[in-house]
């Protein structure tokens, strides 16, 4: 009797037991779940990743839980959805749902600004190889250069899975900060003169025609020329198609409503799930987040600079700020330009221009992405 | 870093920034091609004065 009440208690104070003798990392992934929750409640940092996120962190660091393992509710969501990369996907088609390309297609040019603003991947690649990481593993890192968070889940649960809470944390975070981040780089790489350039407003010019086509326009050309990353641009461009084809709103309203929060919730949960302090406390967690705040610093520096080019090359047409949002971060990215824009002249209204940069940024983190998935492909080395 | 990173790194940086310039290149000329082929038509602009 006694020995069977002896037993009990152990099963009760076991938890507190290991947190004691060997529950330091433990501790310490609590701390950061409850920075992540107090980030995503309080301060409203991307809430809708980080509240899930920051719990499915708090759950799997609790002592003997078991959630992450064979069976547990954390272990069923990540093998249902990041082991085989559908999660992401459906994120897309709910992106694809949500944004309107009108801006980009008025002027299909800034597209270009969108490949500059991926320099950061490629960068960080070369970073992240010269640190010693793995080529896969560099690969995946570099991808938080992408600055859009499904793309580098995606591409981090395929190729370096045992990567992936650092990896998706980092990426959701550095989005976050963009307003943050991009602002020094801006100003400390353009001259008063530039930031002042007045653009010419933008003419309605795309059909009804056009804007139904370009989704599928986008999907034929970028899966010819980089198949490998066709699910994640044709999860994007279904999701935009059936926005602009508006037969089928019940579909287009659940992928950026119900569909989409539903993923979110369970991809933000798993990806916490992974946060497990024993394998996330390492060196190499700091790294990578040392990797994509360089790889997001410099996508705006590129895309500055591509400015800069464009500027001079057009005779001073174009204000050099609206190559910062030639990332993914949407509509974050155009709104800092704005604001830069204004802060200089509170009559230049830049957001347009900067939209239509930003969501080339969208499609060129993807279309990046896409090439670097097809150039591995073609070395043989997946 | 050893010469076969290096090599892999490069590559990757010069085909792929490369490649990703050229694929949103070739887009931008096709949705030209769209806006030409498509045109936008203001409404009431077909009837006459």
């Amino acid at each position: 009797m006694l020995e069977s009440l002896q037993t009990g208690l152990y099963g009760l104070t076991s938890g507190v037991s290991y947190l004691f003798s060997q529950g330091g990392p433990n501790v310490i992934m609590l701390l950061i779940a409850a920075a992540l929750l107090y980030l995503g409640v309080k301060k409203e940092v991307e809430p809708l990743l980080l509240v899930p996120i920051g719990f499915g962190c708090l759950l799997v660091n609790i002592p003997l839980s078991d959630l992450m393992e064979q069976g547990g509710l954390l272990r069923i969501l990540y093998d249902m959805g990041i082991a085989n990369e559908v999660f992401p996907l459906l994120i897309f088609v709910g992106i694809g749902a949500m944004i309107d390309f009108g801006s980009l297609l008025e002027n299909p040019k800034m597209l270009l600004f969108g490949a500059a603003g991926q320099f950061g991947i490629f960068f960080t690649l070369l970073l992240a190889l010269a640190l010693g990481f793995p080529q896969l593993e560099a690969v995946s890192i570099a991808v938080i250069g992408a600055c859009d968070g499904p793309t580098a889940i995606y591409v981090a649960s395929q190729y370096a899975p045992q990567l992936l809470a650092p990896i998706s944390v980092a990426a959701y975070s550095y989005m976050a900060l963009v307003p943050i981040i991009q602002p020094p780089i801006m100003r400390a790489l353009t001259t008063p003169k530039e930031r002042v350039i007045k653009m010419a407003p933008i003419k309605r010019s795309v059909s009804p025609q056009t804007k139904l086509l370009f989704p599928i326009v986008v999907t034929l050309v970028t899966g010819l020329l980089a198949p490998k990353g066709l699910p994640l641009m044709g999860t994007i461009m279904l999701g935009n198609f059936m926005r602009e084809s508006g037969v089928v709103a019940r579909l287009t309203k659940a992928s950026e409503n119900e569909i989409a929060n539903i993923v979110t919730l369970f991809l933000g949960l798993a990806i916490g799930g992974t946060m497990e302090g024993h394998a996330f406390l390492k060196p190499a967690t700091l790294m990578i987040f040392g990797m994509g705040f360089i790889a997001i610093c410099m996508d705006t520096v590129a895309g500055v600079v591509f400015g800069k080019i464009v500027c001079k090359l057009t005779g001073g047409k174009v204000n050099p700020l609206i190559g910062a949002a030639g990332i993914s971060a949407f509509p974050m990215a155009a709104r800092v330009v704005q604001v830069q824009g204004q802060r200089y002249d509170k009559k230049n209204h830049l957001l347009m221009h900067a939209a239509g940069v930003n969501t080339g940024g969208q499609i060129g983190s993807v279309v990046a992405a896409a090439v670097m998935l097809s150039v591995l492909k073609g070395m043989g080395l997946i | 870093m050893d010469n076969a990173k290096w090599t892999f790194g490069l590559t990757m940086m010069i085909v792929g920034m490369g490649g990703t310039f050229l694929t949103l290149w070739i887009l931008s000329l096709v949705m030209d091609l769209l806006k030409k082929v498509f045109p936008l038509v203001k409404a009431g602009s077909s009837e006459k004065k």
